[in-house]
């Protein structure tokens, strides 16, 4: 070993590639993803020791073992409940829960739901490729309605999940979405979700080759993602399409599509402002409905406690109170008698 | 009752054992009442067993029998495994509690009744079909036919309390009256009095006349000619306290936690009987203890996984249908050999079945529930105190292995009670952690060769970032690994982590005889009724013994010698044969089984006449 203590190198993406062999289907979304957040991880500052990736069960709950931190491939459903007990156990890690639009949603609803209100500084990154990849090809919560699939050959009659005003309604504090496609875009939100101490949901649309191929072209293929796509910006206006010739207005309680054709002045375009929570449900309501873009970008933004820290501060203030625990006094509190 | 108050003449008679039962309606406080008596005879230094019966509705109608709330001590100058049999007193606050329990009344035992509840309304709810106090009902009895509410009401005429509160101070005029019969001081209960209504002076002191009325009461009428006098127990040198199985279990961990030198983590959801550990381990902030309530089952174990991955002495305790939801996670925890301990709390089952009730009927699932072969060590608790050395036993076990520990205890320990010798810290056996900071060497599944441990690095440790996970991993590396050799490899490996700990278990010393005619096996909370009924047998000279086990999983492995020491085996169990199907499923010999599925624990008798059967059977 060298003598001399040197700062160690800076890190680069190679240093969070792991040594096992990726074993997704050549071409799948999930490639995408897993090489941004190699290339974020280098960046946060945070040193890799102190990172770890948690996962329950899916295609894309593989990722723990392709990226060179901690990881915990959980099982199916579950890894929120797991990510809270490894922060809890230690406040000081970055921890991240990469899930499934099933293992997220369908059995593991439950616990996503209460990890999102209660605020655990937690990251959640949502693969929705709205199928079962794993169990090949099964409709999934976020599947539309009259999904054929192989458990639905004469159509789904499942209403689908939507996923960020789930998130809302379950008192998230950070709300995004992000396309696997969107590399830049994709590396921007995942930096950001790391800033927000919080439980941050920020939903990938993910494309899956093999089971539910092109479900999202609207939204990634060159000559159209710009006329469906509304990029999110804080104190930015709502403004989209090739030309930026339209945006969205708010009319009464709902959105409307305006054409900025020199009729109408972008003085009418809303501007995004993430911490206001009923624009959010407002831009929530559009992740199914034809006629309006899709909303990517961060839709809500909030600052509130977590979890995490208030736990931290009460173990303190116990102590403070009370005092140090003392297993003997403990043992001998109360009535005791001596023979 | 003017008559019964003549001055007359008392004797005071020395008894070795008395059994007193307390029960009334759930808004009667006999609870309360009877963890009061409790102190009492911690304090003038009877050995005793309690266990408290509530019902699983909180606010069940008012004078109906769902809605009787018993408790129920057995004290004196022996040895005391279990909270009694047959009773010598019953105190019965109204009709319902009277019918639930005058069975279990000895012929000519006491019967302690408040007659202002005995109204047609009252008895016809409870089922008589006339007065019980009027008709033959109870004529093998003696009965003290106290209208308490109006003795608590003269003696606090000038206090201008409500009807209400007066009858709910009835509760210490019966408390009061038992003191006088067994020769107690009244000051604990006078200072407990004192601090629980400090702020409303009023209620104090009409608890603390209430009290004293029905001392002087008891002392007045003619029923009660004599009172006992129960000599000191001989205790082992020590200091004690009383202590519940909760109670108990919660110490019991935090005490394993500091030894070990890791903090503690709590992870689950309220059940009954288990909701006390929580209420327990949530007390001790101060300890450091993380308690995490969280959204079901599943969440409280997985979270504890996430705990034991990260570092910390990570618990979960529940009950049956919440164990029944731990199970896949239990297998997670099996595949990724992290040490944790989960506690089951038994009640009666299937489903919901007894919430309140006790049973033993999760072995099978404590052992065997699990998808693929996911072994996991099984350590029963055998009484209230016995809960800490178990606790403490099952955290050691899961630390020095790297594995999961289930911890077995029941409802009747959970709630039950008994002195505890309290032990010295400093002398409780050292655990040792395999926690590992240096990367030199590091395999994330290479297993220590002595306990078959893997190491354990908690994320934030630099340069042995690994992943883990439940898909079948390599030896060594911990790569995921489906090939068949190394299939076959894990699992046998998995299995002989407990052929290790086996190893390593203290050995087993029967009681009373090394060999013989008849040895009586049980596991957990069946100790105290079986103990008594082996020193019974013992006591007439029967050729006898008694082993119960902590360890069900692995099985020690002296076991199967002391079973073949003996013509025949008896296994008591409250439950329909689980232990006796594991015995023979392990060992080639022949058991005779008792099952008692009826939501309270044996009683000595249960035992003692089965043993007596299988005997004359033999001659
Ligand atoms: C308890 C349990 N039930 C069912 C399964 C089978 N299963 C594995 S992954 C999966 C669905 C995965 O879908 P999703 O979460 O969307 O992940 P994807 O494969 O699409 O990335 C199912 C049903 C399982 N592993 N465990
Ligand atoms: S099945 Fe679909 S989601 Fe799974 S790896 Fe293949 S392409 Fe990706
Ligand atoms: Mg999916």
């Amino acid at each position: 070993m060298h003598e001399v203590k040197t700062k160690p190198a800076p890190l680069s993406k190679r240093d969070f590639i792991s040594n096992q062999e990726v074993r997704w289907c050549p071409g799948c979304g999930d490639y995408a993803i897993l090489s941004q957040v190699q290339k974020i991880m280098p960046e946060l500052g945070v040193p890799r020791e102190n990172i770890v990736i948690i996962s329950g069960i899916g295609c894309s709950s593989r990722f723990p073992y392709y990226i060179n931190t901690y990881g915990f491939h959980g099982i199916h459903g579950r890894a929120t409940a797991l990510a809270s007990g490894i922060k809890l156990t230690n406040p000081d890690l970055s921890v991240w829960v990469v899930t499934g639009d099933g293992d997220g949603l369908a059995i593991g609803g439950n616990h996503m739901i209460h990890l999102l209100r209660r605020n655990l500084d937690i990251n959640i990154l949502l693969f929705n490729n709205e199928i079962y990849g794993l169990t090949k090809g099964q409709y999934s919560p976020t599947s539309e309605l009259g999904k054929v699939t192989k458990s639905s050959p004469f159509g789904s009659i499942d209403y689908p999940f939507n996923p960020p005003q789930l998130a809302l309604g379950a008192a998230g504090t950070f709300i995004a979405r992000g396309i696997d496609r969107e590399q830049k875009h994709l590396q921007g939100l995942l930096k950001h979700a790391h800033t927000h101490t919080g439980t941050a949901f920020v939903e990938i649309y993910q494309n899956c080759l093999i089971f539910n191929n092109g479900v999202f072209s609207h939204l990634t293929e060159k000559e159209v993602k710009a006329e469906n796509v509304l990029v999110l910006e804080h104190g930015k206006p709502m403004i989209f399409g090739k030309n930026e010739d339209k945006g969205l207005r708010l009319n009464g309680s709902h959105l409307e599509v305006i054409r900025l054709d020199g009729k109408t002045s972008h003085d009418h375009v809303l501007i995004h402002d993430e911490t206001n929570k009923i624009q959010a449900l407002l831009l929530s309501e559009l992740t199914y409905l034809k006629e309006f873009p899709t909303p990517i970008g961060v839709f809500y933004h909030q600052d509130v406690e977590t979890y995490d820290h208030m736990m931290i501060k009460q173990i303190d203030y116990a102590r403070e109170q009370k005092g140090e625990g003392s297993i003997k006094a403990l043992f001998h509190e109360g009535y005791t008698w001596t023979v | 009752m003017a008559e019964d108050q003549h001055n007359i003449s008392k004797t005071t008679e020395e008894v070795e054992v008395v059994t007193i039962r307390f029960a009334g309606d759930s808004g009667d406080g006999m609870q309360l009442t009877g963890s009061q008596f409790t102190n009492n005879t911690a304090i003038v230094g009877n050995d005793l067993s309690t266990f408290p019966d509530y019902p699983s509705e909180i606010r069940a109608p008012a004078g109906s029998l769902a809605g009787v709330s018993s408790f129920q001590i057995q004290f004196g100058s022996q040895n005391i495994y279990t909270p009694g049999d047959t009773l010598d007193v019953l105190v019965a606050m109204n009709p319902a509690a009277l019918k639930v329990h005058l069975k279990d009344l000895k012929i000519n035992g006491l019967l302690l009744l408040n007659s202002v509840n005995y109204t047609p309304r009252n008895y016809k709810l409870a089922g008589w079909e006339s007065n019980p106090l009027e008709d033959k009902t109870l004529k093998d009895y003696r009965v003290a036919e106290v209208n308490m509410s109006e003795l608590v009401a003269n003696s606090v005429k000038d206090l201008n309390l409500s009807p209400k509160v007066i009858n709910r101070s009835a509760n210490m005029f019966a408390l009061g009256f038992l003191y006088y019969m067994y020769d107690r001081n009244l000051d604990s209960t006078i200072d407990f009095i004192t601090n629980k209504f400090g702020k409303y002076p009023d209620l104090a002191e009409a608890n603390r006349r209430s009290l004293k009325a029905g001392y002087n009461y008891a002392h007045t009428i003619k029923v009660i000619r004599t009172n006992y006098r129960i000599p000191k127990a001989k205790f082992k040198k020590g200091t004690y306290r009383n202590i519940m199985g909760n109670q108990a279990v919660s110490f019991g961990l935090v005490a394993a936690a500091k030894k070990a030198g890791l903090e503690l983590f709590y992870g689950g959801y309220p059940i009954t009987p288990a909701s006390d550990i929580l209420h327990y381990l949530s007390g001790f902030k101060n300890f450091g203890v993380k308690t995490f309530q969280a959204e079901d089952e599943i969440a409280g174990v997985m979270s504890t996984i996430g705990a034991a991955y990260a570092g910390d002495l990570a618990i979960t305790a529940t009950s049956g249908p919440g164990m029944a939801l731990k199970t896949e996670a239990l297998g997670l925890a099996v595949s990724v050999e992290l040490p944790m301990v989960i506690i089951n709390v038994q009640r009666g089952g299937p489903s919901t079945g007894l919430p309140t009730k006790t049973e033993q009927s999760d072995l099978f699932q404590a052992v065997l529930g699990r998808n693929g072969e996911a072994p996991i060590p099984v350590v029963a608790a055998q009484t209230p105190a016995h809960c800490f050395d178990a606790a403490y036993e099952a955290c050691r076990i899961a630390l020095e292995h790297m594995l999961p520990v289930i911890l077995l205890s029941d409802g009747y320990l959970g709630n039950g009670s008994e002195p505890w010798r309290i032990p010295d810290y400093d002398k409780l056996p050292d655990i040792t952690t395999h926690k590992k900071t240096n990367s030199e060497d590091f395999l994330p599944y290479r297993h220590d060769e002595k306990t078959l441990a893997r190491p354990w690095v908690v994320p934030g440790t630099p340069n042995m970032e690994y992943r883990v996970g439940g898909l079948e991993k390599s030896e060594g590396t911990g790569n995921v690994n489906y090939t068949p050799e190394n299939h076959q490899l894990m699992t046998e490996l998995r299995q002989r982590k407990l052929d290790i700990i086996a190893e390593s278990l203290p050995p087993v010393v029967p009681f009373g005889h090394t060999s013989g005619e008849l040895l009586v096996l049980g596991w957990g909370s069946t100790f105290g009724a079986i103990r008594t009924a082996v020193e019974n047998a013992l006591a007439k000279d029967l050729s006898v013994a008694h082993v119960q086990l902590t360890h069900l999983n692995p099985f020690p492995n002296d076991l199967e010698k002391i079973l073949n020491s003996f013509k025949k085996i008896l296994i008591p169990e409250l439950n329909m044969g689980q232990l006796q199907t594991l015995i023979q499923g392990k060992f080639v010999v022949r058991t005779e089984g008792l099952h008692k599925v009826m939501g309270v624990p044996f009683t000595q008798s249960d035992i003692y006449n089965k043993m007596i059967e299988m005997l004359k059977g033999q001659a």
